[in-house]
């Protein structure tokens, strides 16, 4: 057979190759474990900032009133789902920096939380009070939930929800004083798109007056619920669910005045380090240190203010403490060994929110009031580098992706 | 008892407050908006139309007489999360206070991002149920 003389070719095989290689390639590509965001809470946007370099990347806008937001993310780390004040429920995609979808699910929400298996996002809301769960992908309504309680029909203000093991959302009746499990197992076999299962939901009554934030321990068993109407904080063994809710820190403030809050406490999973869980005392000027091994308290710390955020650095060797107004300019750090705090900063007014590295070595810090963030080391707890960023609150890492209860 | 120590404090408020005209100067004013914007907006949100804390629009606050929101202001209410202010805000400043959130002057102006109707459409699909 008589070969047809081929035309020279432009490129040489191997160059074709790097060419199509190139092509196929997207020059963009990234991971996303260590991006993250920063609630910009008077604009409605966010910032995405990355903390191999500690550079920020950019900016997504249109998420509605931040003025209390907070977020968590895909399990690829690519998209966050940030929860607004007015209801508003909103997934965007910080690898490619754009708002995937928004909606407005309820009247006026709190806060969320992602499932074990990261196909469902819960909303807790004020108005209508209940819980809603959407499809993590479409953000269509898979569940809703009525904190109905009482015999009149009404509905509480919902707070502290948490995801658990065994696809479950835990969370807390404000209103009600009850804490309730929403077991989601049964949804995720479904996929006929049907959903005509509901939530199985266990309710615990009379845990305490207006619980105000709770968090989960790292290993998902203990739910633990601050309570603002009472001295004491509730923890439900979600391994020992027959055992009920316990009564732990009871009478902590007993024959001392107490002051008026002038900001809610924040409880998270973070505030565990060892065998202490720390916690902030609502109404005074401490921090409280619980024994987890029993549940008793182990000790308290005199603090500058009324703590809000009390986080342990991801090593559980030190924690970071900010405050209430009048004192949020401030930020402690306490020694986990000696229970004594060890330095105290003043990264400037309106410290609103901090956020460690995923191993711990440096601290994002949001100062609103100075309209900037700030990055600390945690060792020398000198400031590294500072950023402007529009009324900064909130600090998501997507590192949060993979721990339980964020 | 706590209800009644409330209600005397109203009262001896009441007297101070109608004698007292809100003065304060513009510096003051700028910082009180911001306090009302960011640290009441924590609970009643920053646009102030409620979170913990109740709405603090002028429909639901003109209805109330002065007195008793500058009470509520300084002293806070027993048995519920609002906590007393007097600390921080004099009486004059709480009575401003009272006075532009019941003119709504206080409202957030919206040049930001917050939603845009073009966006809600997806609102009563969320809405409704499964």
């Amino acid at each position: 057979m008589q070969r047809l003389p081929l035309p020279t070719p432009l490129l040489s095989l191997p160059q074709l190759f790097l060419l199509l290689a190139l092509l196929s390639t997207n020059v963009n590509a990234r991971g996303t474990g260590d991006l993250g965001i920063v609630i910009e809470r008077a604009t409605g946007s966010v910032q995405v900032i990355e903390t191999s370099n500690n550079t920020t990347l950019g900016r997504i806008e249109g998420l509605g009133d931040l003025s209390h937001a907070s977020a968590v993310y895909s399990r690829d780390g690519q998209y966050a789902y940030v929860f607004g004040r007015e209801g508003g429920l909103t997934k965007i995609d910080i690898l490619n920096k754009k708002l995937v979808k928004r909606i407005i699910q309820s009247g006026n929400s709190i806060g969320g939380a992602i499932s074990q298996d990261g196909r469902l996002v819960a909303v807790s809301n004020y108005k209508p009070g209940g819980v809603k769960i959407f499809d993590a992908d479409t953000l269509t309504l898979v569940a809703d939930i009525p904190a109905s309680y009482g015999n009149d029909g009404l509905l509480s203000k919902v707070i502290g929800l948490v995801d658990a093991p065994g696809q479950k959302f835990v969370f807390s009746l404000w209103d009600a004083g009850e804490i309730w499990i929403a077991d989601l197992s049964n949804l995720k076999t479904d996929n006929t798109g049907g959903n005509t299962s509901k939530p199985r939901i266990t309710k615990f009554k009379g845990i305490g007056k207006n619980p105000y934030d709770a968090l989960i321990t790292p290993d998902g068993r203990h739910y633990i619920v601050g309570l603002f109407g009472e001295d004491g904080m509730a923890l439900l063994d979600l391994w020992n669910l027959d055992a009920g809710v316990k009564r732990i820190l009871d009478g902590y403030g007993k024959g001392e005045k107490k002051l008026p809050v002038f900001k809610m406490p924040h409880l998270e999973g973070w505030a565990i380090a060892g065998n202490f869980a720390f916690m902030p005392a609502i109404g005074r000027h401490e921090v409280l240190v619980v024994n987890t091994l029993d549940w008793t308290e182990a000790g308290r710390i005199k603090v500058h203010g009324q703590p809000i955020f009390v986080m342990a650095r991801p090593d559980g060797r030190h924690i970071w403490v900010n405050f209430a107004v009048p004192n949020n300019d401030t930020l402690q750090i306490i020694d986990t060994q000696s229970l004594k705090i060890i330095k105290t900063l003043t990264p400037g007014k309106g410290v609103l929110h901090m956020e460690f590295e995923p191993r711990g070595e440096e601290i994002w810090v949001s100062i609103r009031d100075e309209d900037r963030l700030a990055v600390f080391d945690t060792e020398t707890f000198k400031q590294l580098i500072t950023f402007d960023a529009k009324k900064p609150s909130g600090i998501f890492l997507t590192s949060r992706a993979h721990r339980i209860g964020l | 008892m706590k209800k009644a120590l409330f209600i005397i404090n109203l009262l001896v408020m009441q007297l101070f407050i109608q004698s007292a005209i809100a003065e304060v100067d513009t510096t003051r004013q700028n910082e009180l908006r911001y306090f009302v914007k960011h640290d009441c907006g924590s609970c009643h949100g920053m646009t102030l139309k409620g979170g913990l804390g109740p709405a603090l629009l002028p429909e639901r606050l003109s209805a109330m007489p002065k007195s008793f929101l500058v009470s509520t202001i300084l002293e806070g209410r027993p048995n519920t999360a609002m906590p007393a202010w007097k600390s921080m805000l004099t009486v004059d400043e709480a009575s401003w206070i009272a006075e532009q959130l019941q003119h709504g002057q206080l409202l957030y102006k919206s040049q930001h991002g917050f939603i845009q109707p073009s966006q809600l459409a997806e609102t009563n699909k969320a809405m409704s149920k499964p």
